[in-house]
């Protein structure tokens, strides 16, 4: 009776300690404490892991887990710990949260680290670890998840959470609509291109038996039958997806410019009207076959570029954004988590350690070093304290801030900057697609042409053969070759670049960049601009998601080396900046030893730092040597940090090899810039240093008014006003949202060697193009002249013409597939700096 | 009349069919993600057990 009671006791009192779960010690949820008093889970992931460890007669781990408890700590799974209640907020809900019929929801959201096939299993098992989830799919081209849920069983938030705790913190999908609206043309595109597809393998086998049946004498009433169905079908073809060919030609009509769909237009009307007459007639050609695989050609070229150039502006798109969407605002003495675009002024925002500021705001309470290098370009963190201005858009390290905010959205400093350029893209010209150029001209010939056949062949022969004569020149001087190489190898070149890490939102900016070099060649001008991209030498992790999440890998040792390196920078103020960096390895729960590592002895331990700086001077060597008599240097661009990146030395000597004039714009103050300019090979006069957003946009558009090609390089929110009036614009690895919405070519990977990759694959695609263009106006030329004096009959256009396509396709893909030489450094001084940390981030 | 006037509509209306498959694939979104079906095939089935059974019914059914 007593034993009894004692197990009863034991078993009340035994019930609290067992909420921890048997597996991860992590507090059991109420409803799944087991009543019987056995071993309880908070997960069925830890369920389960436990019976398999029992049932293969391991759970002596768990012996060797609580003997080892309290010496080291398991580390979590890599969660940010956010609620996110912030998507069950209207603001989010409103454009993201889809209704499905039978009452259940669609939300998307974008994930933060997924990597490779097995994030597509983890993620859509997500229903399993969340009560409510009915279905979840991700997207392993972008990293979309869509996520279909029950409401009345679980909010956005819950899903949110989910995801975060199984390693993918999910952030709001941007640009949702355009992607609807692009993935909605993308299909309506499919749709015409196998509709052409299917009228022109019709026809053709009809055509087959026209072409046989003229040789052996089909009876009239054969003819006519094939004539007709031929007739039915082409005009299908020409009347839904050819449809496409006369819109742009009337559009082009209309703004009096020329473009490739006019003289297509002329051969689809010349060939469709002369054969529907000959069809009517009983007796001559028709030219449907021709037509309708020209037709479904010219739509296939097409098709492809605009897929590649989707997927390289959807992977820019889904960009993580810098700014934050919410943050903590103090309300009394509750802090909430507010939407970011929900401040306002005279909020009081709570800025955590390592944060960014929502709004520009006055401190009013803490201190900390901000980092505006994304927003101004200086390198150098600034001290803040009580009273200070900070920035929406810089980044706070040390202590938590207390921050009113001033002005919000629109109004802050970042707000402003994005009119300045949003209106900058506005005033930059279109630039003149290659094509459409040469197609203006070709228009204008052919009209002249085919009006001299018509009149010559009239005044000797009578209408009919002039009329004959003039059609078949139409169609096969009609520049199916040119229309189908031009999108072909830009596609391909589109997709090679995103192979390397370079993601071209619009291929024309390829265009104009290799219009650039090549006029470098020609007069030995030079063109463009690269950048002393600076970042902190090993400390930022190589593609890690977040600059914030690999700032927090970072050991203090290596922030501080960092930190310390910065500062030597500036020699007089290096004092004062130790006293700084200790603060900030303070801040960061460093220990005393870690003090002492100052710059000096940062230096002297031949670390990273030092290694890089070797690499950097060896390469200005080379610079000086290979420079010789480079007259009117150009524009250039680049955000500067601290420390060149080890690659920056030898890329920019690339660069220059390739034609480049180089300058360093750069909002950092001219002490670091004038340093790192000579590291770097720059001459005194083409670094600026203490240059604001309006300077850079000024001296862009001072070089460009002077007719050179500027290509701009840059990373920050400063950057991005003369990023959009470059005629090239180049975000690079990490920079701000902006400066990415206002480039036309993004380097998703970090450095400047992938610039070079760029110039070695826009010269190869100009070329590849110019060759094509060169191949398909001869065979026009030939083939036209063929036809002015009568020896092109049907027949003969329809062989003639896939084998002109099929000759510029193999020149495309075959130029393009072969290795690109590119000027490699002579030297590769690029230390490793760090390789470990670089490595990626494995999925989680 | 030939029996070519009958074979060739029987072929347009045939070629008709595979066009119309392909249009409603399209339009299903079957071409939006060329990517994770290709990897989602490799996967194993869900399995089917209640993740929510207790864990007790498990362990009787394996012993059985």
């Amino acid at each position: 009776m007593t034993q009894l009671r004692e197990r009863g006791a034991a078993a009340t009192a035994a019930a609290p300690r067992s909420t921890a779960c048997a597996h991860c010690g992590l507090p059991v949820p109420a409803d799944l404490v087991d009543p019987a008093g056995g071993e309880s889970f908070c997960c069925n992931g830890c369920r389960t892991v436990y019976a398999t460890l029992r049932d293969l007669g391991l759970d002596g781990y768990y012996g060797v887990r609580d003997a080892l408890r309290g010496r080291s700590e398991v580390e979590p799974a890599r969660t940010s710990g956010n609620d996110y209640a912030v998507f069950d907020r209207e603001s989010f809900t409103a454009s993201n949260v889809a209704p499905l019929p039978g009452g259940l929801a669609q939300v998307e959201f974008l994930l933060e680290g997924v990597h490779c096939p097995a994030c597509v299993w983890l993620v859509e098992r997500l229903p399993r670890a969340q009560d409510g989830v009915v279905e979840a799919r991700l997207r392993l081209s972008d990293a979309v998840a869509r996520v279909i849920y029950d409401p009345t069983r679980a909010k956005p938030s819950d899903v949110a959470r989910s995801l975060d705790r199984i390693g993918y913190p999910p952030h709001p999908v941007s640009g949702t609509e355009r992607r609807e609206v692009d993935r909605r043309a993308d299909r309506a595109r499919l749709v015409r291109l196998g509709v052409a597809g299917a009228c022109a393998g019709n026809v053709m086998l009809l055509a087959f038996a026209l072409y046989a049946g003229r040789e052996n004498g089909m009876e009239h009433a054969y003819q006519q039958f094939f004539r007709w169905t031929s007739l039915v079908i082409a005009a299908i073809s020409f009347l839904w997806p050819g449809r496409e060919f006369f819109r742009g030609a009337l559009a082009a009509l209309r703004t009096r410019t020329g473009n490739l769909d006019v003289p297509i237009s002329l051969a689809l009307l010349a060939g469709g009207v002369a054969g529907t007459i000959n069809t009517v007639r009983g007796s001559g050609e028709i030219y449907f076959d021709s037509l309708s695989v020209l037709v479904f050609l010219l739509l296939v070229g097409r098709y492809v570029q605009q897929r590649q150039q989707r997927y390289a502006r959807d992977a820019v798109d889904l960009t993580r954004s810098l700014v934050p969407i919410s943050c903590r605002v103090r309300r009394g003495d509750a802090s909430v988590e507010v939407a970011v675009s929900e401040l306002e002024p005279g909020d009081l925002v709570e800025v955590a350690s390592g944060g960014l500021v929502p709004a520009d705001g006055e401190v009013v309470e803490g201190e900390a070093l901000v980092d505006q290098a994304l927003l101004t370009g200086e390198s150098e963190p600034v001290r803040v304290t009580v009273g200070d201005t900070v920035h929406a858009g810089t980044r706070s390290d040390g202590a938590p801030l207390l921050v009113r905010a001033t002005a919000v959205g629109p109004n802050s400093r970042v707000g402003r900057l994005m009119e300045i350029v949003e209106r900058g893209l506005a005033e930059k010209p279109p630039i003149l697609r290659l094509t459409d150029r040469i197609a203006g001209w070709f228009v204008l010939v052919l009209s002249i042409l085919a009006t001299g056949t018509f009149a010559v062949w009239w005044s000797a022969a009578g209408l009919g053969p002039a009329v004959e004569h003039t059609v078949a020149l139409l169609i096969v001087a009609c520049p199916c070759a040119l229309g189908l190489a031009t999108p072909l190898t830009l596609a391909v070149a589109v997709g090679r670049a995103a192979r390397r890490g370079l993601l071209v939102k619009d291929a024309a900016a390829r265009a104009a960049r290799a219009r650039c070099r090549g006029r470098a060649r020609q007069d030995g001008h030079t063109d463009e601009r690269a950048t002393g991209t600076a970042e902190w030498v090993g400390t930022r992790a190589r593609s890690s998601s977040s600059p914030r999440s690999s700032r927090d890998r970072t050991t203090p040792r290596k922030a501080l080396c960092a930190v310390s390196t910065r500062r030597r920078a500036t020699s007089p103020r290096s004092r004062r900046s130790t006293t700084e960096a200790s603060r900030v390895a303070s801040a960061r729960g460093a220990s005393p030893s870690v003090h002492r590592a100052t710059s000096r002895s940062a230096d002297r331990r031949g670390g990273p730092v030092s290694k890089a700086e070797r690499g950097a001077r060896g390469g200005g060597q080379h610079r000086r040597r290979g420079r010789g008599g480079r007259a009117a240097p150009v524009v250039a661009v680049a955000a500067l940090l601290d420390r060149p990146r080890a690659d920056a030395a030898s890329s920019i000597e690339g660069l220059r090899r390739a034609g480049f004039a180089t300058e360093i714009l750069s909002g950092d103050a001219a002490g670091p810039v004038r340093r790192v300019a000579s590291l770097l090979g720059f001459a005194e006069d083409d670094a600026r240093g203490g240059v604001d957003p309006e300077g850079k946009l000024q001296r862009v558009r001072t070089l460009r008014a002077r007719g050179e090609s500027i290509v701009m390089v840059g990373d920050g929110v400063n950057d991005a006003a003369a990023l959009a009036a470059a005629d090239v614009g180049i975000a690079v690895h990490g920079g701000a949202e902006t400066s990415l919405a206002a480039a036309d070519v993004f380097a998703s990977k970090p450095g400047l060697e992938p610039l070079l990759d760029l110039v070695a694959l826009a010269r190869r695609t100009l070329l590849t193009i110019r060759l094509n263009l060169g191949l398909s106006l001869g065979y026009n030329l030939v083939v036209g002249l063929l036809a002015m004096t009568g020896h092109v009959d049907a027949l003969v256009a329809a062989i003639v013409m896939p084998i002109s396509s099929a000759t510029v396709l193999t020149v495309a893909l075959g130029s393009l597939s072969r290795p690109l030489r590119r000027e490699r450094p002579r030297t590769r001084v690029v230390a490793r700096v760090g390789a470990a940390e670089e490595m990626s981030v494995p999925c989680p | 009349m030939s029996v070519i006037f009958v074979v060739v509509p029987v072929a347009f209306v045939l070629a008709g069919l595979f066009l119309w498959g392909f249009l409603w694939s399209v339009k299903k979104g079957q071409y939006d993600d060329l990517d994770s079906p290709a990897v989602r095939a490799v996967f194993d089935d869900e399995d089917r057990v209640d993740v929510r059974a207790p864990q007790s019914e498990v362990d009787e059914a394996r012993r059985d």
